[in-house]
């Protein structure tokens, strides 16, 4: 049987290098954040006739517009990026891109997000991951009557929300994606794919525990090896789910579903490598630090 | 005497269950086209609506999946209500009636189905309006924010300058504004207003006092007309003439009626999405979720050889099932309600997954039945306080108590409606629908 654990500070120093790495991008670019957040208004056209995005930056900025960007959307569909928009630019831009490339432009979405809805996006998303880390924290630590249990898996489940988060400001930075709505989602699905993983490898130690008891280490190991198969076989289920999303699913859900994708795997590493390390690290400082209690009893009784 | 064992009775309650749930997720009209040799098959079957009566009571029911404004088109728009004038114990009901007066005003516009729902959070409240295939958002935008509030003034004649002294007599105090036409003139439109009771005691008060004098009528902040009082009018009618075009008439008629907005609104999100637009995105999921689900069905085969199949078996089953759920309770499919369906495909393999590793163990210490038996009773520990924990997440994320500190917009919850729904369905496909396949198919195996 492979020793999983004698290894374990080497898939923390792993976890703590993505993590430097995340926190560097962070720090140096910060989030790309998306018309949800920063207020501002999207708006998807259609067309046909080619275009200089000069010439239309050029021609919106002259009526008063400032296009932040245009992107490729797909075939003839091009996203433009701009500032909260009044209720009467929208049909001005449309003209002036009509008379640009004197064809008919159509206009398949609209989105026009005031300033004041960002920070609420955000409370609200913090005080969703505060109240699911709660209340798994709570239910892992009863159902396997141990407090260890429960802190490691919200310790994995942070790591794997950090990961995510670290590698948005990479790829916003160099893909340009852009932190929204659905992002916020995939963050919080992320929390609850992490600990469903931990929790099945767990079942494994709580029930060995249970028959055999013994070394917590050696149990961790033995459960590692039995579930490892099924954690591959079923993160293969869920990427192959999610890859057909990324590169057929269409623009809207693209980066939806990287995130889902990156926090899967991030998921599925994290339950044997994190959460199961730092149990059993923190079963072992728990010990000794037990060890050196009763011995210190044991001199106080003495005196 | 025939003795059918439990899990084959069981199994013929799920082939049952599913022969309902494929009746129920099929589209309504299958266009079947044929040809063998002669025989040239050309028509499309429809399936029949539930349209029936038992007794007093009406059943029915069309099956047709609900599609969000994302996939379906129409316009999402967010309004922020100024509440800083009132007091903050009232906000609660000003918001309510606000909320009333919109509705009234959104089913002007005729359209299936909107939404008109209050969001209130660290003091901003706000009025969601979701227009379903409403592209033209500029209409909407005024019907719904328009004041339209309706005011008479004395215009006192002793004073040298023409100032106005508001009546009491307000839009409140009507209870009907309709469109006629003017007989007298040249049949221009007017609006003819029908006060309530106590409006018309008002009005025939004021009449009596200004006789002789104009009496304005001030529809948001304009003078439309200022009539000279010729005589007591009781009975409470009075006719609103203007420069009026028949659209203006009928516009401001409805507006009357819709009775006037208790706070000031300020559109503050607005979301457009053209029908095009989201047929694309239909059509994209679907060839996305067919590819991913062959892939995972061709995966659970090579990696479990016939327990794979069933595996298989029971996944199909479960998108059924699934399928025909949202089509019954109805759960509206947006976007990422799609993703979340997707995503809890691959979680519903996973309990298949987990009880086949176990298998795989088990077997080499018992006879392929008790294995099987084992597997099942030992993987359901796991099974269900990993999926509570998921289901936990997602409870929080549909927010159906519509508690203000959560999120309380479409996307997310629609996200996590589908895979909650997804999860609850795996458990019991996962477990019940697979156990009872794999016990009919493996005795059968041993015979």
């Amino acid at each position: 049987m492979i020793k999983w654990m004698k290894y374990r500070f080497v898939y923390l120093g792993i976890s703590l290098f993505f993590l430097i790495v995340g926190a560097y991008g962070v720090i140096k670019w910060g989030l790309k954040l998306g018309v949800d957040f920063t207020g501002g208004a999207v708006v998807e056209y259609k067309f046909e006739n080619s275009f200089s995005t000069e010439e239309i930056n050029k021609k919106l900025s002259e009526k008063g517009f400032s296009v932040n960007s245009i992107q490729k959307a797909g075939i003839d569909n091009y996203l433009f990026k701009f500032p909260p928009l009044e209720r009467e630019d929208k049909d001005k831009i449309l003209l002036v891109l009509e008379e640009i490339l004197s064809s008919d432009v159509e206009e398949l979405r609209f989105e026009n997000v005031g300033p004041s809805i960002g920070p609420e996006l955000i409370k609200k998303t913090v005080v969703a991951m505060l109240l699911s880390t709660i209340v798994i924290l709570l239910w892992v630590a009863l159902q396997f009557k141990s407090f260890k249990f429960g802190a490691s898996a919200i310790l994995a489940m942070l790591h794997d929300s950090l990961i995510l988060i670290g590698s948005f400001s990479i790829l916003g930075h160099f893909f340009g994606a852009e932190v929204d709505f659905l992002f916020v989602t995939a963050l919080l699905t992320t929390l609850s794919f992490s600990v469903h993983d931990t929790i099945v490898v767990y079942d494994r130690i709580r029930e060995y525990q249970k028959k055999e008891g013994g070394d917590l280490k050696v149990l961790a190991d033995r459960a590692i090896s039995e579930t490892m198969v099924r954690s591959l076989n079923n993160s293969f289920t869920i990427l192959f789910m999610l890859i057909a999303l990324i590169l057929l699913g269409g623009s809207t859900v693209k980066w939806f579903s990287v995130a889902l994708l990156i926090g899967t795997v991030a998921g599925t590493y994290s339950s044997p490598f994190v959460a199961v390390s730092l149990l059993v690290s923190f079963d072992e400082l728990g010990r000794k630090l037990k060890g050196k209690k009763i011995l210190f009893d044991f001199f106080k009784s003495r005196k | 005497m025939l003795q059918i064992s439990t899990p084959v009775k069981k199994t013929l309650l799920i082939l049952f269950l599913t022969i309902i749930a494929t009746f129920i997720s099929l589209p309504n009209q299958i266009p079947v086209n044929l040809k063998l040799g002669k025989i040239d098959i050309q028509k499309n079957i429809v399936r029949p609506d539930i349209n029936f009566k038992i007794g007093k009571f009406e059943i029915k029911k069309s099956f047709n999946l609900i599609l969000g404004l994302d996939l379906a088109g129409g316009s999402h728009l967010v309004f922020e209500a100024d509440t800083s004038n009132i007091d903050p114990d009232d906000v609660g009901n000003a918001l309510d009636s606000l909320r009333d007066v919109i509705e009234r005003r959104v089913n002007l516009f005729g359209v299936s189905e909107p939404v008109v729902q209050t969001s209130s959070f660290n003091g901003k409240d706000r009025i969601i309006v979701e227009l379903p295939g409403v592209k033209d958002t500029k209409e909407a935008v005024n019907t719904i924010g328009k004041t339209a509030q309706l005011l008479f003034a004395e215009v006192p004649q002793s004073t040298e300058s023409a100032s106005f002294k508001l009546t009491d007599l307000t839009g409140a105090d009507l209870s009907k504004a309709s469109v006629a036409f003017d007989q007298q003139k040249n049949g221009n439109p007017v609006i003819q207003l029908q006060f309530s009771e106590e409006g018309a005691e008002k009005f025939e008060k004021i009449t009596s006092e200004n006789i002789g004098n104009p009496l304005a009528i001030i529809l948001d902040n304009e003078v439309i007309s200022a009539p000279i009082v010729q005589e007591v009018i009781s009975g409470g009618q009075a006719v609103i003439s203007g420069d009026f075009t028949l659209d203006q008439a009928k516009q401001l008629s409805l507006q009357l009626n819709a009775g006037a907005l208790p706070l000031s609104i300020n559109l503050v999100e607005e979301k457009t999405v053209e029908a095009i637009l989201g047929t694309e995105s239909v059509n994209k999921s679907i060839k996305a979720g067919f590819i991913g689900l062959s892939m995972v069905l061709l995966f659970m085969i090579l990696s479990y050889g016939w327990l794979g199949v069933i595996a298989d078996l029971g996944l199909i089953i479960f998108g059924v099932i699934t399928l025909s759920l949202y089509k019954l309770i109805p759960v509206v499919l947006t976007l990422p309600g799609i993703a979340g369906f997707l995503l809890s495909v691959g979680m519903a393999v996973d309990s298949n997954i987990l009880i086949f590793e176990r298998y795989k163990e088990e077997k080499l210490r018992r006879n392929t039945q008790d294995a099987l038996e084992v597997s099942f009773g030992r993987a359901w520990d796991s099974i269900r306080d990993a999926n509570i924990a998921s289901l936990v997440t997602a409870f929080i994320l549909a927010n159906p108590f519509d508690w203000s500190f959560l999120h309380t917009s479409g996307p997310v919850r629609g996200f996590a409606v589908t895979l909650a729904s997804g999860i609850g369905i795996s458990l019991f496909t996962g477990i019940y629908v697979s156990r009872n396949l794999l016990r009919v198919f493996v005795k059968e195996k041993k015979k």
